[in-house]
């Protein structure tokens, strides 16, 4: 592992609505591989709970994305594959989005944490 | 102790050198990963209260990307299709590096540029201001995002590890360290047994040894009363009768 990614540059997945895609695609994270796979997926309010599921287990198998961001409202609906990936990478972070104000308390891995510290201390 | 708490060997000298041996690695090792874990959980206490700071900061800059957005959006138009179906190559990449703390390897993410900027003319008509104001920000959260993703990644690994070290110290300590111990003390006080076996034997042998001796000196008393001479012992120059060997 670590001598394939000192060659070869990981990627950043994305899961969220619209405009946080759009944002990060801005950012320059976005890449379509040569299978036409996107790294990204844009939720709507169509999106069904298995559709996302699918594509975040997807992400997790490509082995060329190492970080995956996820909106937290995302998140929340697919919570139990969230907490199933125990694996340290690729890494899943969940990030705020704008209609969803961020809640620490729902986070996978601040949820583990919180034996040891008291979220609230540090809002 | 019963049987099933210490280490089956058969009670002697070098078992005793031995089981001395192992307790000695046995605590040693219980000290070098007792540091270790004193170690790691430094590490991850520091890990936790830079996550959780980081949270706080990210939320700040979303919150700052987001607004940015709508900014843009405002001013260009709706250039959310335009951005999602020009997407070829990534710009930012993420290199992934070791970092060793206690014996650990922690993955290190690191975001760096790679090739052109796809958008480069995207808001050439308006609002280019702004839609450059947006691409900074949300590359700053991208920076801010792979931080945190590093630093949750070390968390996650280290918590493994923190665990798997506790579990090996914890059976150090109460299973193993135990089990050498009442070995060692099996096999002294088999030891001690032994000696006294022995030495209860050494007693008994001189105890028949003085009542044969007793008795045998009775023997030639009665004898000698009855006028057996005893104590002559026959001389063996004198003797007189030698017959013949041949014919």
């Amino acid at each position: 592992m670590a001598v394939h990614s000192g060659v070869k540059g990981k990627l950043i997945g994305v899961i969220g609505d619209e405009d946080t895609c759009v944002g990060f695609l801005l950012g320059g994270i976005g890449e379509i591989n040569k299978s036409r796979q996107p790294n990204f997926m844009v939720v709507d309010k169509n999106s069904s709970v298995s559709e996302i599921e699918d594509c975040f287990k997807n992400f997790v198998k490509r082995g060329d994305i190492d970080i995956i961001l996820i909106n937290q409202n995302i998140a929340e609906m697919i919570r139990h594959a969230i907490d199933n990936h125990l694996v340290p990478i690729p890494a899943v972070l969940e990030i705020p989005s704008k209609d969803h104000p961020y809640d620490p308390t729902k986070d996978s891995i601040l949820r583990r944490a919180k034996g040891m510290f008291n979220v609230e201390d540090y809002r | 102790m019963s049987a099933k708490d210490r280490i089956p060997v058969f009670p002697s000298r070098m078992a005793m050198a031995i089981m001395k041996n192992r307790l000695k690695g046995a605590q040693k090792g219980h000290s070098l990963l007792k540091k270790k874990a004193d170690a790691l959980q430094m590490r991850f206490r520091s890990i936790l209260q830079k996550i959780i700071e980081t949270k706080t900061l990210m939320g700040e800059v979303m919150k700052e990307a987001a607004f940015s957005l709508a900014e843009a959006k405002f001013t260009t138009g709706d250039f959310n299709h335009v951005v999602l179906q020009n997407v070829t190559k990534a710009q930012i990449k993420v290199r992934s590096k070791k970092e060793n703390v206690a014996g650990t390897n922690l993955p290190v993410f690191e975001s760096y540029q790679d090739g052109a900027d796809t958008y480069e003319l995207a808001g050439l008509a308006r609002g280019g201001q702004q839609l450059s104001k947006l691409k900074k920000n949300y590359a700053k959260a991208v920076q801010l995002l792979v931080e945190l993703a590093s630093l949750q990644t070390s968390f996650v690994t280290l918590d493994e590890v923190i665990k798997i070290t506790n579990r090996r110290v914890n059976a150090i300590e109460h299973v193993i360290i135990p089990k050498i111990e009442n070995t060692l003390s099996y096999i002294t006080s088999e030891l001690d047994e032994r000696e006294r076996e022995e030495f209860f034997r050494l007693k008994k042998v001189q105890e028949k040894k003085k009542k044969d001796k007793v008795r045998a000196e009775k023997e030639k008393a009665a004898l000698r009363a009855k006028g057996v001479a005893m104590d002559e012992t026959p001389n063996m120059l004198e003797d007189e009768h030698d017959e013949d060997i041949l014919f």
